[in-house]
């Protein structure tokens, strides 16, 4: 509806040396009202030392149904890993 | 339980021969464990079926807040007001997080909350009792959170992501919510004789309406089998409820209260406990709005809602306002 709050998408860390991760989403009406709703609604009890928030349309999100043509490029390419190359085991540890 | 008597298809569960390629595919996904994500395909059917389900219980956590907050401001000490303001803020939190895996699913939080003022979609029939004494806060936080967290926590292997995912946030945070309310239970059965009584009497009112939270009947429920199927639904409630009875049936003995029951005993032969079932007549007329607090509680979030309006549009608008005075300065 016209007058609904824009849609934020919230971002934690958990704890120091971890990467953020989604938890969920809010309405506010801006980002400081979105970083103040995060708080109260996804760290009441001490789950994040840092909080993103990102409006929602702003987020650019891959297709499932390409999920195929998407990802071919790195399933075609067996020699990226290691387990590619045959090395004998008297080359000892590698 | 939260939501009771969620309406699927109708139309019974597809037989594999009877699906189109897309819809065996999807099911095939479903039967291997794996989460459907919003931007998935999946049956128009599965989409309404788990709009109408979230959306319940959102309701339900957001209209649960009433029978409670209704004892704040009257809470015996400090610490049980601190204790209570806490749940009921929970209580509030786990209304958004639901309301947000709804939202995945293409309705707005505007039409959810729309749908809840206009009577069309329905909250868990419990919060129509009123609370009538401080023991009621045990009774709510002991019966009504236990019986929500037999059901929830099955619900967090859910197949649909956003919710499985909302579920494993709640179910963490409900044991809390049983603890508190069984404590206070705990100290007024060891209080004066007038306290025990007290708790007896909310144990009294609760104990039948908690057992209706699991909806009807099996042979009575007609949508299981497709949301078991879509594993939106993950036990029947005839299992759920007597799973509720065979956990709950030794607290009230540990706290020397006796369940309204005169059929209630443990049956050696099957190892768990028999029992009567609710009154499903008064159970249907609650749901049809004729509960002793329908129309209270709907008036009261109608009013919320309807008082905040000026809130929501006055922020709207300087955040407007400043968005443009940022844009001008630049």
């Amino acid at each position: 509806m016209a007058n609904e709050w824009p849609l934020w998408e919230v971002f934690i860390r958990g704890q120091h040396g971890m990467s953020h991760r989604h938890v969920g989403s809010l309405h506010a009406p801006d980002e400081k009202m979105a970083m103040n709703n995060a708080r109260d609604v996804y760290t009441r009890r001490n789950e994040g030392v840092s909080i993103w928030v990102v409006q929602a349309k702003d987020i650019t999100a891959s297709d499932p149904s390409e999920k195929g043509p998407m990802y071919e490029p790195s399933e075609s390419k067996v020699y990226r890993h290691p387990t590619f190359y045959d090395i004998p085991d008297e080359a000892g540890p590698m | 339980m939260y939501a009771q008597m969620v309406k699927s298809s109708g139309e019974g569960v597809k037989t594999a021969g009877e699906m189109d390629a897309q819809e065996r595919a999807f099911q095939s996904r479903i039967d291997a464990g794996e989460k459907i994500e919003p931007k998935d395909w999946m049956p128009a059917a599965y989409r309404k079926t788990l709009i109408r389900q979230i959306g319940q219980h959102a309701h339900s956590e957001i209209v649960g807040q009433l029978p409670e907050g209704n004892w704040i401001t009257r809470a015996p000490t400090l610490e049980r007001k601190a204790n209570l303001l806490a749940k009921v803020q929970d209580e509030a939190g786990h209304g958004l997080y639901l309301y947000c895996a709804a939202e995945t699913l293409g309705v707005s939080r505007d039409e959810l909350f729309d749908m809840l003022h206009t009577g069309k979609m329905k909250y868990s029939s419990i919060f129509n009792y009123p609370t009538l004494t401080w023991a009621d806060m045990g009774a709510v936080g002991w019966l009504v959170d236990g019986a929500a967290i037999m059901n929830q926590v099955p619900l967090q292997r859910t197949s649909y992501g956003p919710y499985a995912r909302a579920m494993v946030r709640i179910c963490k945070e409900e044991s809390f919510h049983q603890r508190q309310g069984f404590h206070i239970m705990m100290t007024m059965c060891n209080g004066s004789v007038a306290q025990k009584e007290m708790a007896q009497d909310a144990l009294n009112r609760f104990w039948y309406p908690s057992l209706m939270m699991f909806g009807p009947s099996d042979k009575d429920s007609v949508h299981s089998a497709q949301s078991m199927a879509w594993k939106i639904k993950m036990d029947s409630n005839d299992d759920l409820r007597q799973r509720f009875v065979n956990a709950t049936a030794p607290q009230a003995e540990f706290l020397g209260l006796t369940i309204p029951d005169d059929k209630l005993a443990f049956n050696e032969d099957t190892q768990q406990y028999d029992f009567s079932e609710p009154d499903w007549e008064e159970f249907y007329e609650v749901l049809k709005g004729n509960g002793p607090c329908n129309r209270d509680r709907l008036e009261t979030r109608q009013r919320a809602w309807s008082d905040g309006e000026w809130v929501r549009e006055g922020m709207m608008a300087h955040a407007d306002k400043r968005r443009n005075a940022n844009q001008t300065a630049a």
